[in-house]
């Protein structure tokens, strides 16, 4: 336990740290690195947790194609230069902040009280994939229709980046 | 071929498996990436009718490390106007995934005799786990940062074209990988490598391969395909087209950092070879169970190198793909077939699993899960 | 140290979520914005696993692969409006795409 503990306060440092400079680093791509660094701690956090299937697909979905897609775009865009004027000026920094800071307070409020100690149960459930797999088919369980829609969800995604992305042709 | 169980001290040998299988695949890899450059280059002669490498040792087999010592002593070029940070670290993070890669390969089944007669096999592999097929697919998404990064950084445009062409090539080619992957994985019934190799035990006809047929067929060829766009080889090799990009992403790169590209590029081919041996041509299985005196890992390595030198006959036989034919092949065509047979491999395993009479649905032992009964009764009341 | 529990990992999932939330305050460059509302939903999906595991139920995992699926979906479409929008414009400052019409 003592090596578990030890490991999760270094990994949610680098992770906080990674989170602070996808939003501190002027330089799109670096952000996007950041973020990246932020996933893969995350997925190791899952894999801790028993969530082995969660933490494979955060890699490869996540890390693997959506980051990606974000690089692609930067780069096509031409948008890898660090540019200060990217950044809000005046009034909106400090706000942001400290509407962050109340954010950041409520929500560690509502976590504390919401986790009783007493709740937490003996024979914790693991997320193989076949466990997954069970879950997610069971007619009886709210999962299978959510699945169901997501599938038309990806789908409405699909058509709309290609129309989005065509050029107009006049 | 039987090992007894012995141990050294408080070593036993179960125990120190993993870190020998650590080293010696890692060590292989690394060692015989040399190698597999004057393979492939002798092999590239052959096809096309010339000498190919022959001044440097018996047969030019020490060519390999005559460049690799060159590139050890050229001057390490930094250009100016770069990233630096990425500029360094993208040829790193090109290599780690290659090698993190070898973690789930499996080479081949110890029969270890664990004494009073009995006889267990123990597969020689780094890490035995169940999402071993997912990890896989998670480090080849992960290695397309090398090239994009190294494209970016090096701020040259002839980089940054070969960086997106790689990044688009590569979430193109890899829905049709993880689809051609997915229909192993309900073939074998299971996403652990080992269990994978071992469900294929037996002749020929036992290997993923020849299994629904024709549609494991039909899978095995686009997972090959798809191999070898994700690894940018010729004829996919159009991050680096030298012909255009003028080698497009390592443009830029000198000295050890170029020679690190290289090595990841043969790295990978070894990795995604072992992978395909693994998934579609029964791992270390023989052919027939007459052959089964051979030992496991020599069947695996014939493969592997079976597969190498498709990827070099290839590379010699097939010109570069236009882009936007790349494209068309993945998208128009590959994808479409991987996912029918996908969809026909689940549904045919589907009609043969016998399914419970009341529901309809295929029988399935619940696994445990607190939260269902629960919920149930919350619904009741 | 204490043992790692279910707080823990709520309390990081907050810290992340409010990094997530000053950046979509104070970046102006839309791509970036995105990369950090991804950040909140990843910081939701870590608080979803976490309290799955703290209550012994595989819903928190099952709503994290949901969330996944939708994220996949709002790149494709986002980064699809953020191209066609930097096309017609040449600039893709949110302070400056404020017309919903060129």
């Amino acid at each position: 336990m003592q090596g578990n503990s030890i490991g999760f306060w270094i990994l949610a440092a680098l992770c906080i740290a990674a989170a602070v400079q996808v939003v501190a680093n002027r330089n799109p791509v670096r952000s996007a690195l950041a973020l990246v660094g932020v996933m893969c701690c995350l997925s190791v956090f899952y894999f801790a947790q028993g969530a082995e299937f969660v933490g494979a697909v955060q890699v490869i979905v996540y890390a693997g194609a959506i980051m990606v897609l974000f690089l692609f775009v930067i780069m096509l865009l031409n948008l890898g230069a660090p540019n200060p004027m990217m950044d809000r000026v005046g009034l909106s920094k400090p706000v942001a902040l400290l509407a962050s800071a109340v954010l950041l307070g409520s929500l560690a409020f509502a976590g504390a009280l919401k986790i009783a100690p007493g709740r937490a149960v003996k024979s914790p459930v693991s997320g193989t994939v076949q466990q997954i797999g069970y879950a997610l088919f069971d007619p009886g369980r709210p999962w299978l229709f959510a699945f169901e829609l997501t599938s038309v969800l990806l789908l409405v995604g699909v058509v709309g980046a290609v129309v989005l992305a065509q050029r107009r042709s006049d | 071929m039987v090992i007894p169980n012995f141990s050294i001290g408080p070593l036993h040998l179960l125990d120190v498996l993993p870190y020998v299988a650590i080293v010696t695949i890692l060590g292989v890899i690394l060692l015989l990436t040399p190698f597999l450059v004057w393979y492939e280059r002798v092999a590239l002669a052959l096809i096309q009718d010339r000498l190919g490498p022959n001044r440097v040792g018996p047969r030019g087999l020490l060519q390999a490390f005559a460049d690799g010592i060159k590139l050890f002593l050229k001057e390490d070029i930094r250009p100016s106007a770069i990233d630096a940070t990425i500029y360094y670290a993208a040829p790193v993070l090109m290599m780690i995934p290659a090698l993190a890669a070898c973690a789930v390969l499996p080479v081949a089944d110890l029969r270890i005799d664990m004494g009073g007669g009995r006889i267990e096999a123990i597969p020689f592999v780094v890490g035995n786990v169940n999402i071993g097929i997912l990890y896989l697919l998670g480090l080849t998404s992960l290695q397309v940062y090398g090239i994009v990064l190294a494209g970016w950084a090096s701020n040259n445009k002839y980089s940054l074209m070969g960086g997106l062409r790689s990044s688009a090539q590569t979430i193109s080619y890899e829905l049709s990988m993880t689809m051609a992957v997915l229909t192993g994985v309900l073939i074998s019934g299971s996403t652990n490598m080992v269990e994978i190799v071992r469900s294929q035990a037996g002749t020929v006809a036992d290997w993923n391969i020849a299994k629904f047929l024709p549609l494991g067929f039909i899978a095995t060829v686009v997972y090959l395909i798809a191999m070898v766009a994700e690894t940018n080889r010729a004829p996919f090799d159009l991050p680096e087209a030298e012909s255009e990009l003028v080698a497009g992403f390592h443009t830029e790169y000198s000295s050890m950092k170029f020679a690190m590209f290289f090595m990841c590029e043969y790295a990978s081919m070894l990795v995604i070879s072992g992978v395909a041996t693994a998934l579609w041509f029964g791992g270390w299985n023989s052919p027939h169970p007459a052959l089964n005196f051979v030992p496991g890992f020599v069947w695996f390595i014939l493969k592997v190198v079976a597969f190498v030198m498709v990827y070099v006959w290839v590379r010699a036989t097939l010109p570069r793909l236009r882009y936007d034919a790349l494209m068309a092949l993945g998208w128009k065509r590959l994808l479409p077939i991987a996912l029918a047979a996908l969809v026909l491999t689940a549904t045919w395993d589907a009609v043969r699993t016998p399914a419970d009479k009341k529901s309809g649905w295929p029988v399935i032992e619940a696994p445990h899960d607190a939260d269902k009964p629960v919920a149930r009764a919350s619904n009741a009341r | 140290m204490d043992p790692i529990t279910a707080t823990h990992y709520i309390g990081l999932s907050a810290i992340l979520f409010a990094i997530g939330a000053v950046g979509v305050g104070i970046k102006r460059n839309p791509i970036v914005i995105f990369m950090c509302i991804e950040l909140m939903l990843n910081a939701a999906n870590l608080a979803l696993v976490a309290m799955g595991k703290h209550l012994g139920s595989i819903s928190g995992q099952m709503m994290a692969i949901f969330v996944m699926a939708v994220a996949a979906a709002e790149v494709a479409i986002g980064l699809g409006i953020i191209v066609s929008i930097f096309r017609s414009r040449e600039t893709i400052d949110i302070d400056e795409v404020n017309l919903l019409k060129l």
